[in-house]
């Protein structure tokens, strides 16, 4: 079977590569994952720098010192980025959908996630229900499995 | 020890079209690396070592595809490196070679790939599986939804609209027009822009790159190598190169050392290169700029963290003409640039290729007048790395 790219009158010799992987978490991104599974976003903090990250990270990027304290975001933040993606992605949400990088209350960095709760069915208008600036909320799904989409942000 | 001069003594360049069924991928290289020794003049013993431009093999589905083209380079027994910083790949490569020659690890070097994006139906996939594992591969994250994120921003930060930005493909697909190379090109108008189909906000498919593939190599030499080679060849003046953050949202708020929406590694990368080469005054200075813009936003941020106007400006200026190729104040992308042709793991090669035959006066008929410095730079990995090289027509150190 080809891939649907030939062209005529040349040969093609098909191939289908599957590699299967079972990712170690580690401990900073595997407390982060159970976190989620308890409904609380948890981020690091390195008491030197005074900096809080999300995604938390074991080691301060910028005094290179340990993060030596977890703590729990806010459950609002401001949108940083934004957009609306038209055309879907196969083996994702379908579109459309919206997503945004959001900087939690008590966190220096943005995480990305989905946005619910807009009407996407004209996207123009729903783009200014999410601009930067915008402050949206955290919620959590009804069933957890310790995966980045156990949340998403909703407008206030 | 003195510093190495650093001249361009020959350059190729395929057409690029969406596949290319007729060979493979050593096959490509082969062609590119021959062609580019023809221009050179040169044989296979002048050349010392090769760095192979090469980004994700998934998209062709040979891990290290470089190991295969070794043989078909003539390049067994010598030294071969490969570089792969993603669509910076190509300025990267032109980087590495130019290192080796100015510690005079090597008199002259070659570098040259190809891409064939196109062999897999699954290039999204092999995009999305550049974004964080465990944060961030679970949304429809690509280069496309990443750089609608920085878009969406710099339009609402500096009150531009999609037309605004339209106003970017119609100027490239025109310049394209004169290069025999480029994939897309013609007389579109900022309606045809406005009326392709959405993609994601606001990036609608004119504004995006197409996916191309092609071949293309440049070698590199010593001055004593040009004297030998070449009548008029172009300089490397300066190069500069910086990486960023891996996640997106480090590069957000107010303790963050860059930021996302304005693409500051450009200025930083800009301001290395501009120091090493000379140059003070870009506008002035420099009469081409070949930018690395995969998507209509790419233009205006390049041109004003590059210096050639002050930001939140380029698409106001871009209305007046100020970029165009005859008559604006910079040449920007003559080519029709990256929004026109994008053969990823070499775009950034092409980039640097035809910065440096502006120079040379090779440029057929992409040719502009009096070009005496020329500026290509790339950007790849979620901009997470950007490159930038001056070339001039007067070598750096005389």
């Amino acid at each position: 079977m080809d891939n649907g790219l030939a062209e005529a009158g040349h040969d093609v010799m098909s191939d289908e590569i599957t590699l299967r992987y079972d990712y170690a978490l580690g401990k900073v991104a595997g407390r982060f994952m159970r976190g989620l599974k308890e409904g609380k976003i948890l981020a690091t903090r390195c008491s030197k720098s005074g900096l809080t990250y999300l995604p938390p990270r074991a080691y301060c990027e910028r005094s290179f010192e340990p993060c030596d304290e977890w703590v729990e975001a806010g459950s609002q933040g401001v949108v940083e980025a934004s957009t609306i993606v038209v055309r879907g992605y196969e083996g994702k949400r379908k579109a459309p959908v919206a997503i945004a990088l959001v900087r939690l209350d008590g966190v220096d960095s943005a995480i990305a996630n989905y946005v619910d709760g807009l009407d996407l069915s004209d996207p123009a208008s729903a783009m200014t229900r999410i601009a930067p600036g915008t402050r949206l909320r955290v919620t959590f799904a009804a069933e957890r499995e310790g995966r980045i989409t156990d949340f998403s942000f909703l407008p206030l | 020890m003195s510093t190495q001069d650093v001249a361009v003594l020959g350059t190729y360049q395929s057409d690029f079209r969406t596949h290319d069924m007729s060979q493979t991928y050593v096959e490509q290289v082969q062609k590119a690396a021959i062609g580019a020794h023809r221009d050179a003049g040169m044989c296979v013993d002048d050349v010392d070592a090769a760095v192979i431009s090469l980004a994700p093999t998934f998209f062709l589905g040979v891990a290290d595809a470089d190991r295969w083209a070794i043989d078909n380079i003539v390049c067994a027994g010598k030294p071969v490196l490969r570089v792969h910083t993603g669509g910076a790949t190509g300025g990267s490569a032109v980087h590495i070679a130019y290192s080796l020659i100015q510690s005079r690890m090597a008199r002259s070097v070659l570098i040259v790939g190809a891409e064939r994006i196109a062999e897999t139906p699954d290039a999204q996939k092999v995009l999305n599986l550049i974004f964080d594992a465990f944060y961030e591969r679970d949304m429809p994250l690509s280069t496309n939804t990443l750089v609608a994120l920085r878009a969406c921003a710099y339009l609402h930060r500096h009150g531009f609209t999609q037309e605004d930005l339209a106003r970017v493909v119609v100027r490239a697909r025109r310049n394209a027009m004169k290069n025999p190379h480029a994939h897309l090109k013609g007389d579109i108008t900022v309606d045809d822009v406005m009326a392709s189909k959405m993609i994601a906000y606001p990036l609608k498919l004119f504004d995006i790159c197409p996916r191309s593939s092609g071949c293309a190599a440049m070698i590199l030499g010593n001055m004593d190598m040009a004297k030998r080679y070449r009548t008029n060849p172009a300089f490397v003046n300066g190069i500069g190169s910086l990486s960023d953050t891996y996640w997106m949202g480090d590069r957000t708020g107010p303790t963050a050392d860059t930021d996302l929406v304005e693409y500051d590694l450009i200025r930083m990368a800009a301001t290395t290169a501009y120091r090493r080469a000379g140059v003070t005054d870009p506008l002035k200075q420099i009469q081409v700029a070949e930018f690395y813009d995969p998507y209509s936003v790419n233009t205006p941020i390049s041109l004003e963290q590059a210096g050639f106007c002050s930001r939140g400006t380029a698409l106001r200026l871009e209305k007046d003409g100020y970029w165009d190729r005859d008559t604006g104040a910079v040449a920007v992308n003559p080519s029709g640039g990256t929004l026109c042709t994008n053969p990823i793991a070499i775009t950034g090669l092409v980039r640097c290729i035809d910065a440096a035959t502006q120079v040379m006066g090779t440029a057929g008929d992409m040719q502009v007048r009096n070009v005496r410095r020329a500026l290509a730079t790339a950007s790849g990995g979620t901009a997470q790395f950007y490159n930038c090289t001056v070339f001039g027509a007067e070598p750096t150190h005389g």
